[in-house]
């Protein structure tokens, strides 16, 4: 019998949990399901997730 | 059974959007809906999205015979004269106006300029909103309607409220010309209101004593302006926090308060064009949704919320309020989750 282990680590941002139902690769981007905020996978032992650069909005003149 | 519920004046915003929601709800049916003006005539003279789907013609107010639930949607100061009337054709009845929020008499005479006029029902009546009455609510028998600034207020500071984090507080409102009412006023003609960022309350709304009454003792105050928007409230509120505060901080008590809300939703996102609240997506929505951040400079804490007035901000929580006060389910008839683009 083969048991699957989630793979989980916590926001930055808000500090929900964000899961990967495998083992997630380095550089790689995922989404955290609470703050929608974008992660990116910096090390994977021990799971790091740090914020993603984020595009802003500025209309102003 | 169908619980059978009536309304008395029907024929404004908030009896239009009563009616909708109650012919949409499967445990309910329309008896009567009164309106003197249009008494006699078919609700879609004011309703036109109706036609078809609601048949009842307005009734006058005498002839409004027993019912399970009776709604009032009259002229704030209307209700209150006549409501042991209303009371005894219904167990439940439920105020869409301001005459049974506040539960101070003295605090009627402040925000309102005259005296209540049966202030011994004032303890009896149930804030009609479940966020935060919703054990009072069940088995209630007078319930208010809220304010509709007073609610987008009321859920964007609740959790900061509750964990003593607001030594100050300014609402930036922003407000749809729906909030008017049906009635025409100088301010409503279409020359006037259309294209227009009006503000017409620059601070002492009289909603800011459902705010007091129902977060406690805040420093606040607010601005309300007319934006070109019909159905909608955008309240941005700008709190000195009593302490630093992070983002995570944040996001656990706003969880605390919300999580297990039906009908409460976070938006704070971090990228795409919808990262905060904004009342066009819940036009015919009972949701509220709230969104916050933090200024690092200054550690000012911004929340925002926005509602549809004449749904969370009126018949929406009207209706929730019944379901809790009835023991239904507090979602039924009002799953609508709004339009986009609207």
């Amino acid at each position: 019998m083969t048991t699957t282990a989630t793979i989980s680590s916590n926001c930055p941002e808000c500090d929900a949990p964000v899961s990967f139902d495998r083992p997630p690769l380095n550089g790689q981007i995922a989404h955290c399901p609470d703050c929608s905020a974008e992660l990116e996978v910096t090390s994977r032992e021990p799971l790091t997730l740090e914020l993603a650069p984020e595009v802003e909005e500025d209309w102003g003149e | 059974m169908l619980r059978r519920a009536s309304i008395i004046g029907g024929s404004g915003f908030t009896g239009g959007e009563l009616l909708r929601l109650l012919h949409g709800h499967p445990d309910m049916e329309i008896a009567q809906v009164t309106s003197r003006k249009l008494a006699g005539q078919p609700i879609h003279r004011s309703h036109p999205n109706l036609r078809g789907h609601v048949d009842v013609n307005y009734t006058t107010p005498d002839e409004v015979e027993s019912c399970d639930v009776l709604f009032l949607c009259m002229p704030h100061g209307t209700a209150a004269n006549e409501i042991e009337r209303w009371r005894s054709l219904a167990p439940l009845v439920i105020d869409l106006s301001a005459d049974f929020r506040l539960r101070d008499p003295a605090a009627v005479e402040r925000w309102y300029g005259e005296p209540h006029p049966a202030p011994q029902l004032l303890g009896d009546a149930v804030y009609g909103l479940p966020e935060l009455h919703r054990d009072q609510l069940q088995g209630a028998s007078l319930v208010s309607g809220v304010g509709c600034n007073a609610t987008s207020m009321n859920l964007a500071l609740l959790p900061l409220a509750r964990a003593g984090l607001i030594k100050r507080v300014i609402c930036d409102i922003k407000v749809g010309s729906s909030e008017a009412g049906a009635d025409p006023s100088a301010g409503s003609m279409h020359a006037v209101r259309a294209r227009t960022a009006r503000t017409y309350s620059v601070s002492g709304h009289r909603h800011l004593a459902e705010v007091e009454q129902a977060l406690g003792d805040i420093d606040i105050d607010a601005t309300i302006t007319a934006i070109d928007m019909v159905r909608g409230v955008l309240c941005t509120a700008h709190v000195e926090p009593t302490e630093s505060v992070q983002m995570k901080d944040l996001w656990k008590l706003y969880r605390g308060a919300y999580t297990d809300e039906p009908f409460v939703r976070f938006v704070a996102d971090r990228s795409g064009p919808h990262r905060f609240p904004d009342p066009r997506v819940l036009v015919g929505s009972n949701h509220a949704d709230v969104g916050f951040a933090i200024d690092e400079r200054s550690g000012r804490i911004i929340a925002i919320s926005a509602i549809d007035n004449l749904m969370k901000g009126a018949a929406g929580s009207a209706i929730q309020s019944m379901n809790v006060a009835l023991g239904l389910n507090e979602t039924q008839g009002l799953g609508f989750p709004g339009l986009h683009p609207a």
